[in-house]
């Protein structure tokens, strides 16, 4: 599998590791409820088909992309760069 | 001792012999003969003896589908087993060994094993050994083991060198017959970046050694060769399909190749990324199922031909061929013409077609229509076979046997696609009713078929569907522009198969899987067991299982269930392809990542001063650290004792560089800080140190370590040796996604610092020293305070007075080139005070004497609470894990909470023991707790460990045992607080 990665090009999935689910926002640490952590911390869906996902450069440039991969074919649909260095990066 | 070399023909060279052995014989052969074709030309019928009954067997193929022929290659200090002898290339000085016989190939004594025939058959072992005890197996095991199985492992490791590259091209050709190679010529003629690969050294296909198609053969090679845009790889086997159009190759480089040379691999393994795969990859000829078909000197009809084009061999001195269909009659009149005697043909069908009639005709061979084979004679080499009227309706007997005097019979029940790769790559097979055999299937888009893995059998047919296909790959790829519409090739129905799945109604022994010895009965039996799916049977009855994977024995298998079931074939349905297509060598998967190239090795800049010192090192993750420091006849323990010793009694130097350091920098610094650490950070004054405990979204611990503010918004994280690259991505992933608004940045200094930790009551002594115009003095340089400064020599170094083993301690720093120098400089400086340098295992029992924990206790189980440190969280601001650690499970009484331990004997508390009330009490019993770290303490001289033990701050001054069942080993334990030595810290506040 290759994963598009805005500084580096297309690049080998063993330059990656998987951070997770993308699509789980971190709830507001002072007023969340019980509930809402558990689905932040535990719950996944695991779906057939198209993805969105996290994926870190650090056999690269360290920067974490989203991506949406499809399950079943692995093809990547999409990608963009998170965090403060997204400015101008990805599509 | 039937086969022979003809006097003409085939691609060897006869003015180069080639010596070699064969179980201990001497055996000659020529350049360009493989194993099977050399020991064939010399009268070898016997190749091994099978799986599971012993049953000598002969060659079977002429291909990487030979399920019989393997072979034991043993060099001066190599051995592989289970080498296909048809695929082994023949070098002087080769030294092959037939497999699974004792004592020898023809007196084999484990054949005993056939006599009780029903006792091996489908399910044999299911239903003896995996009973509710088992009992059967543990006795009846050596036994089997020693009497089935294949080549035995090599014992020793493989001296030969395996390289691994990655590759990329536009187009990826498997299979180098005529289909392959037009449709690879085409391609690169239109400028596409081709691969073009077949497992045999020679190009050719079903037509390699045919001397009407050799003209053409090389031909289409030269023109390939002559673009730089192709690569032609012989010998290369394309073992597995692998997500996004990626292809594993095996390229045997030297490995069975005459033109050796002297730097090359033994085997490349390719990762090919390709833009879409062509496969070419032809077709494999199909056994018939009859009764005495293992025995040595049946073997697949085309073989016969191949052997004699290919190697000038004829397999047997008086050949009958038995088939099903035209196929088997192509080229009967060029094989007489090269001296093969073929004598008569068994035919099943009432009809054959005029072309195959007029092969008949023109050789003036018996033909025998509407006939069966129904019994084999002879034990070692055929001396005849039974031939008796055959209804294709029913696959049944009707009529009395005759014999017919031969030596070899070639069988042939059609053809089937080689659609392994297809398979691999989603495809679902399809059943052809007329052709009677299965097709790949729908692609997806990334792979194409063409020639006789696509159905098209007929010469011209097989060159014309490379070339439509290839054109319609080009034009998806953008590589050429024309609009004509394709028209694939019709596919003709040239073998016209009379289907006949086993020969019925005579007893014996029929064999559908010749490698695992499955039968035609052991199907029957499969399905009768009720097992119905194509996938259960093929468990239960290991067909197809073995090294071979089947390739011979997958159609018969599922028309035999079909006919079991009362079904047609497609309704059963087939079994899924995976990888690898022929085994692959570990060496070849392995390439260079072997041995100290596995993965890095992390070295400090003092790594050779410990060396020289004598230090024994050990691994921690890819760091190298000193374990100890043996003097003279010192073991382990009492190395470690005097090192920790000293340390309390002196001063202790240990090499700290490789925790993990990260920069914390920006204005956001000590907000970030205050989030990810437990306890907060934000007050933390300049110019000072402090510890912190991280902990996991699900309130767990993390990790832990000091974090140093050097500046207001410049902090220097220290993690533990093992998480130092985890806590990077963990705080990544934070500052990316969760917190992208903090600005926040880290780098790992990892490598950029060296660090020695120097700790004991004559440090500041020893520091004052070393690092003049520092003042260590206690109020000067307080508990948990930073001082830069710089050594006598110079050295800049940065230091923390923190301490691990409590005793007064510094952790001094310097830039990593300068690392070895300060080392030198600080055992210089405290020479006079009987300076110790200690390893890993002092520092373990130093820290355990304390109470202090490390990743053994902070498991990924424990929460703060457990170990102890549950009031030092922040009240105050949120952090990672804050809402989640107070969950009411983390508040049971009952979960575990760290205590120290005291052994009451002179005995060690083993790591991993169990903490029990009684430990006479019978196995399985409630478990209190258990043993997390342990040590001779000196400080205290008794064995003293940490355990994480159930409601443990409560049991403080009871007794327990230590009990470790595996071992025998029972040690009675006293529970005392964690902290076993200077519980107040006066040692290190000095
Ligand atoms: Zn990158």
């Amino acid at each position: 599998m290759l994963i598009p990665c805005p500084h580096c090009g297309d690049r080998d999935v063993s330059e990656y590791s998987y951070l997770g689910d993308a699509t789980i926002k971190r709830p507001n640490q002072e007023k969340a409820n019980p509930h809402k952590w558990e689905t932040f911390v535990y719950n996944r869906q695991n779906p057939r088909g198209p993805h969105k996902e996290l994926w870190q450069h650090n056999g690269g440039c360290r920067l974490i992309v989203e991506i949406t991969r499809d399950t079943i074919s692995h093809e990547i649909l999409s990608m963009k760069a998170t965090g403060p260095h997204k400015t101008g990066l990805g599509k | 001792m039937s086969g022979f070399r003809l006097d003409s023909g085939g691609q060897i060279d006869r003015n180069q012999p080639r010596t070699f052995t064969f179980d201990g014989r001497k055996v000659s052969g020529f350049a360009g003969d493989t194993l099977a074709s050399a020991l064939l030309a010399n009268g070898q019928t016997l190749f091994g003896r099978s799986f599971k009954y012993h049953r000598p067997r002969g060659l079977m193929s002429v291909g990487s589908e030979e399920p019989n022929a393997l072979v034991t290659l043993t060099g001066p200090d190599t051995h592989e087993p289970n080498a296909r002898a048809t695929m082994v290339e023949v070098v002087d000085g080769l030294n092959a060994s037939s497999q699974n016989r004792w004592p020898s190939l023809s007196v084999d004594l484990l054949s005993a094993n056939q006599i009780g025939g029903p006792m091996l058959q489908a399910g044999f072992y299911y239903k003896t050994f995996m009973g509710p005890t088992r009992k059967a197996w543990r006795f009846y095991e050596r036994f089997i083991r020693r009497a089935a199985g294949l080549g035995k492992a090599a014992q020793k490791p493989d001296p030969d060198r395996y390289e691994k590259i990655n590759s990329f091209a536009d187009l990826l050709v498997v299979g180098g017959g005529l289909a392959g190679l037009t449709a690879a010529l085409k391609a690169a003629e239109k400028g596409a970046r081709v691969i073009l690969i077949d497992e045999h050294a020679r190009f050719g296909g079903y037509h390699r050694g045919d001397p009407r198609e050799q003209d053409t053969i090389n031909s289409l090679l030269e023109r390939i060769q002559a673009f730089d845009n192709a690569t032609i790889l012989p010998r290369t086997t394309c073992f597995g399909q692998y997500d996004c159009s990626t292809f594993g190759l095996v390229e045997r480089v030297t490995a069975h190749n005459p033109t050796e040379t002297e730097f090359a691999p033994c085997e490349r393994l390719h990762v090919l990324r390709v833009r879409h795969a062509i496969l070419a990859t032809g077709a494999i000829e199909r056994p018939l199922v009859f009764p005495g078909n293992d025995a040595p000197g049946v073997m697949l009809a085309d073989a016969i031909r191949a052997y004699a084009l290919r190697f000038g061999v004829s397999a047997g001195k008086n050949i009958v061929l038995f088939t099903s269909h035209d196929g088997a009659y192509r080229q009967l009149s060029a094989l007489q013409d090269l001296g093969v005697p073929i004598n008569a043909i068994v035919d099943t069908r009432t009809t054959i077609s005029d072309i195959a009639m007029a092969q008949v005709a023109a050789t003036g061979m018996q033909l025998i229509t509407g006939h069966a084979v129904t019994r084999v004679h002879g034990y070692h080499g055929i001396k005849r076979v039974s031939v008796a009227p055959f209804d294709p309706y029913t696959s049944k007997i009707n009529g009395k046997e005759r014999a017919i005097e031969c030596d070899c019979l070639g069988m042939s029940g059609g053809w089937t696609p080689s659609i392994h790769l297809t398979s691999q790559m989603g495809g679902v097979p399809e059943w052809d009713s007329t052709l009677h055999t299965v097709l790949p299937g729908k692609s997806n888009g990334t792979w194409s078929v063409c020639g006789s893995v696509a159905g098209y059998f007929d010469r011209d047919d097989t060159i014309a569907s490379a070339e439509t296909m290839v054109e319609e790959v080009l034009r998806k790829l953008s590589l050429s522009r024309a609009r004509k519409a394709v028209t694939h090739p019709e596919k003709q129905d040239v073998l016209n198969v009379g289907p006949v799945w086993s020969i019925k109604g005579i007893g014996g022994k029929a064999f559908v899987d010749f490698q695992h010895d499955v039968t035609a009965d052991d199907i029957t039996i499969a399905h009768q067991e009720g097992f119905l799916s194509v996938e259960h049977l093929k468990r239960y009855t290991t067909l197809g299982m073995g090294t071979d994977q089947g390739k011979l024995s997958n159609i018969n298998g599922l028309a035999l269930m079909a006919e079991a079931r009362g079904l047609d074939i497609p309704t059963v349905g087939t079994t899924r392809f995976r990888p690898p297509y022929t085994p692959v060598s570990f060496g070849a998967l392995a390439a260079d990542a072997r041995g100290g190239h596995l993965q890095p090795t992390r070295r400090t800049a003092m790594h050779y001063w410990h060396l020289d010192a004598g230090a024994e090192m050990i691994d921690a993750g890819l760091w190298k650290r000193p374990r100890v420091y043996r003097r003279g006849s010192e073991d382990l323990e009492q190395a470690y004792i005097r090192e920790a010793r000293m340390t309390r009694q002196s001063i202790g130097i240990v090499d700290v560089s490789t925790l993990g350091k990260i920069n914390v920098q920006g204005p956001d610094a000590a907000q970030f800080l205050d989030r990810v650490y437990s306890n907060g950070f934000a007050k933390l004054p300049v110019g000072k140190a402090r510890y912190g405990l991280m902990l996991r979204e699900d309130g767990i611990v993390y990790d832990d370590g000091t974090t140093w503010r050097l500046d207001d918004t410049n902090f220097l994280m220290t993690t533990t040796t093992a998480q130092a690259a985890a806590v990077l991505e963990h705080m990544e992933l934070y500052l990316s996604v969760h917190w992208p608004d903090l600005k926040v940045h880290l780098t790992s200094v990892t490598d950029q610092w060296a660090g020695a930790a120097v700790a004991g009551p004559k440090v500041r002594e020893m520091l004052q020293i070393a690092i003049p115009e520092t003042d260590f003095d206690n109020e000067a340089f307080p508990f948990m305070a930073i001082r830069h400064g710089k050594t006598s020599q110079g050295i800049p170094v940065m230091m923390c007075r923190l301490s691990f083993s409590g005793e007064m301690a510094y952790e001094v720093y310097t830039p990593a080139r300068f690392g070895l120098a300060l080392w030198e400089e600080l055992h210089s400086a405290g020479k006079e005070m009987d300076l110790v340098s200690y390893g890993t295992e002092a520092l373990d029992t130093l820290r355990i004497e304390k109470g202090h924990v490390v990743n053994s206790e902070l498991n990924g189980r424990t929460t703060a609470e457990m170990v102890g440190m549950g009031a030092m969280a922040s009240k105050k601001t949120p952090y990672i894990g804050s809402a989640m650690k107070d969950r009411p499970a983390f508040k049971d009484r009952r979960r575990h909470q760290l205590v120290g331990l005291v052994s009451k004997s002179d005995e060690c508390v083993l790591i991993g023991s169990h903490l029990v009330r009684n430990p006479a009490l019978k196995t399985p019993c409630l478990s209190l707790g258990h043993v997390t770290s342990a040590t001779y303490s000196p400080a205290l001289e008794k064995y003293v460990a940490l355990a994480l033990l159930e409601n443990g701050q409560e049991l403080i001054g009871r007794d327990l045992y230590a009990t470790f069942p595996m071992k025998g080993i029972h040690v009675a334990v006293e529970v005392v607080d964690p902290c076993f030595f200077d519980k107040d810290g006066e040692r290190m506040r000095g």
